[in-house]
């Protein structure tokens, strides 16, 4: 039998479905690899013993006729998705102790529809980061290196461990979740594919929160069909959520008809931006060229406040950060310190509790939204995210998807950027604006740089239509051929 | 904009964030970048502007005001550091 870990997550499905092997033979396979990646610290914790279980339950279902649509596949959670039973760090000391005695919303859907955890994945502590560097237990390594180059790169972030996982091939899929590039940036520096939906397409309860008005879950897998397949179950209306939409959820998996013809697609001049490498922008030419071959239109469109959106970003986020961290006070969940008093029980708590990023962040948020400043930072940052939402409606009344790079580079060196916030904040610079606006985003795999590392494309859609961003990203993925693997070098 | 010492100490305060002494100098430095790159929004006009608080272009659902998930103490009190009687403990707030 062929490496059962080489197939895609709908290869898989079709292959129980057709009895050519077992959820059993599956998990077993990808428990096996998760276990020999080891080196890539891309899981806080392993469940194989879940995993099998949950495994044993869907091969009597099969038996039974009665697969569901994601029946007996293995996937990885990011450690960010509270699960019943199953300690959830967000990947920070302060919640080191915490084993949740619910089940988010979406995992519970994922399981209602047969999927097979095989653990928590890896990421930035509270999911604030773009390089996984910043986990309380250790960074993720990418897959990828560059040929001849042993040294360690990032996986991006903040979901580098669910990335990682897929790229190396010991999870068929993964959750991600995103709130400034979170899916896509990390997708596009592993080779994978991920989309962020609109917001509200995806209950964010029981997920940590990080800034409520901007946090989604979403999919990442090894092709866009397996991406559609999984977003199909992660999505849907939760009345636990209050920004969760009501509307029914299409047949993602429907939406791939490879049909693009007339099809409008805008290219925003504003994100060719200063310093961008050459390859890149020859990268994002030879996509719109592949669109346009497929039948598309494509046409040039004005974003004018691009540069203003990670500006914006790092107010509002920020600002929502320090009242949702607010929660993590020693009391009912979490890290204890001891102190003299209740102030320092607390302020012991936090401080030994976060880590750097998390406190600068936290202590960023606090300011900009003290008396006196709020008015300048916060209600201004809100003005311009309104006007950056004109932008893009004013876009999508000329064309139908807007097509972007990723990522401003190819995955970098660990430590190449953790010295310098802002150097690590522009890695977001062609995700941030589409997760103000509350857009969905994909991210598809376009090709190798020239030192060998994987560099994604990226869809912009109206509110709700997936549709079209998961049929267009299926289009360029079959032009671009990406059939690339890391090299195997993690093994033990 | 740049931010000294004082008011990173005023500031973790207010956020209940125990940052050590030494810390302080390179925080204050940090977060002035911060703010010097965010401060590009001056730049925007925004005269006559709406603030943006939600992407989602719907009023808040309402419910009625009645317990839907309730009788779960034992759960609620499961991760606390410290419990007791049904209660959680925190250090003596009351001379």
């Amino acid at each position: 039998m062929a490496d059962l870990c080489d197939l895609t997550l709908a290869e898989a499905r079709d292959g129980i479905r057709a009895k050519k092997f077992s959820s059993a033979e599956l998990t077993r396979a990808h428990v096996d690899a998760m276990i020999s990646a080891r080196p890539l610290n891309a899981f806080i914790s392993e469940t194989p013993v879940i995993a099998k279980a949950m495994a044993d339950e869907s091969d009597k279902r099969i038996a039974r006729g009665e697969a569901r649509a994601l029946e007996g596949l293995p996937l990885a959670i990011k450690d960010l998705f509270c699960t019943k039973g199953v300690r959830t760090t967000a990947a920070s000391h302060i919640l080191e102790p915490f084993v949740p005695t619910y089940e988010s919303t979406v995992t519970s859907k994922l399981w209602a529809d047969g999927a097979v955890m095989l653990g928590k994945a890896n990421l930035d502590e509270f999911a604030m980061g773009s390089s996984n560097e910043t986990s309380y237990f250790g960074p993720v390594e990418n897959p990828w290196r560059k040929p001849g180059d042993n040294r360690a790169r990032v996986p991006g972030g903040s979901s580098g461990g669910s990335a990682a996982a897929v790229a190396a091939r010991f999870a068929l899929g993964a959750t991600g979740t995103d709130t400034g590039g979170s899916i896509r940036q990390p997708a596009a520096f592993c080779g994978i594919a991920g989309i962020k939906p609109t917001y509200g397409r995806c209950s964010r309860w029981g997920i940590v929160a990080f800034a409520s008005s901007l946090d989604q879950a979403g999919p990442m897998a090894r092709t866009v069909k397996d991406c559609a397949i999984l977003l199909r179950s992660m999505s849907g209306f939760d009345p636990k959520d209050s920004t969760s939409v009501d509307m029914p959820v299409p047949d993602y998996e429907k939406a791939l008809t490879g049909n693009i013809k007339g099809l409008k697609v805008g290219i925003p001049e504003e994100y060719r931006v200063d310093g961008m490498p050459a390859e890149i922008d020859a990268m994002w030419r030879r996509g719109a060229d592949w669109l346009k071959a497929a039948g598309a239109i494509i046409k040039p469109v004005k974003l004018l406040l691009t540069t203003y959106a990670l500006p914006t970003y790092y107010i509002v986020a920020p600002a929502e950060c320090s009242s949702n961290l607010a929660r993590y006070d020693g009391v009912r969940f979490g890290l204890r310190t001891k102190g003299d008093d209740l102030t320092g029980m607390y302020e012991g708590t936090r401080g030994e509790g976060f880590g750097r990023e998390v406190r600068r962040r936290i202590l960023i948020g606090t300011y900009v939204l003290s008396a006196g400043y709020y008015d300048a930072y916060y209600l201004k940052a809100q003005r311009v995210r309104a006007l950056i939402a004109r932008d893009f409606a004013n876009a999508f009344n000329e064309v139908d998807v807007l097509l972007t790079p990723t990522a401003p580079s190819s995955a970098f060196a660990r430590g190449e950027k953790s010295a310098d916030p802002i150097a690590m904040y522009l890695n977001d610079v062609f995700t941030v604006p589409a997760s103000l606006a509350g857009l969905p985003g994909m991210s598809v795999p376009a090709g190798l740089s020239s030192d060998g590392l994987p560099l994604g494309l990226q869809l912009i859609g109206r509110a709700y239509d997936e549709e079209t961003v998961l049929r267009t990203a299926a289009v360029l993925e079959e032009a671009a051929q990406f059939e690339a693997r890391p090299p195997v070098w993690w093994k033990q | 904009m740049a931010l000294d010492k004082a008011t990173v100490t005023k500031i973790a305060h207010l956020a209940r964030l125990r940052v050590a002494d030494s810390e302080k100098d390179s925080l204050a430095g940090e977060l002035s970048n911060i703010l010097t790159f965010i401060a590009q929004l001056d730049q925007v006009d925004t005269t006559g502007v709406e603030p943006m608080t939600s992407v989602v272009a719907m009023p808040l659902p309402r419910r009625p005001d009645v317990v839907t998930d309730g009788h779960q103490q034992a759960d609620v009190l499961k991760n606390a550091p410290e419990s007791t009687a049904g209660f959680f403990v925190i250090p003596k707030v009351i001379e």
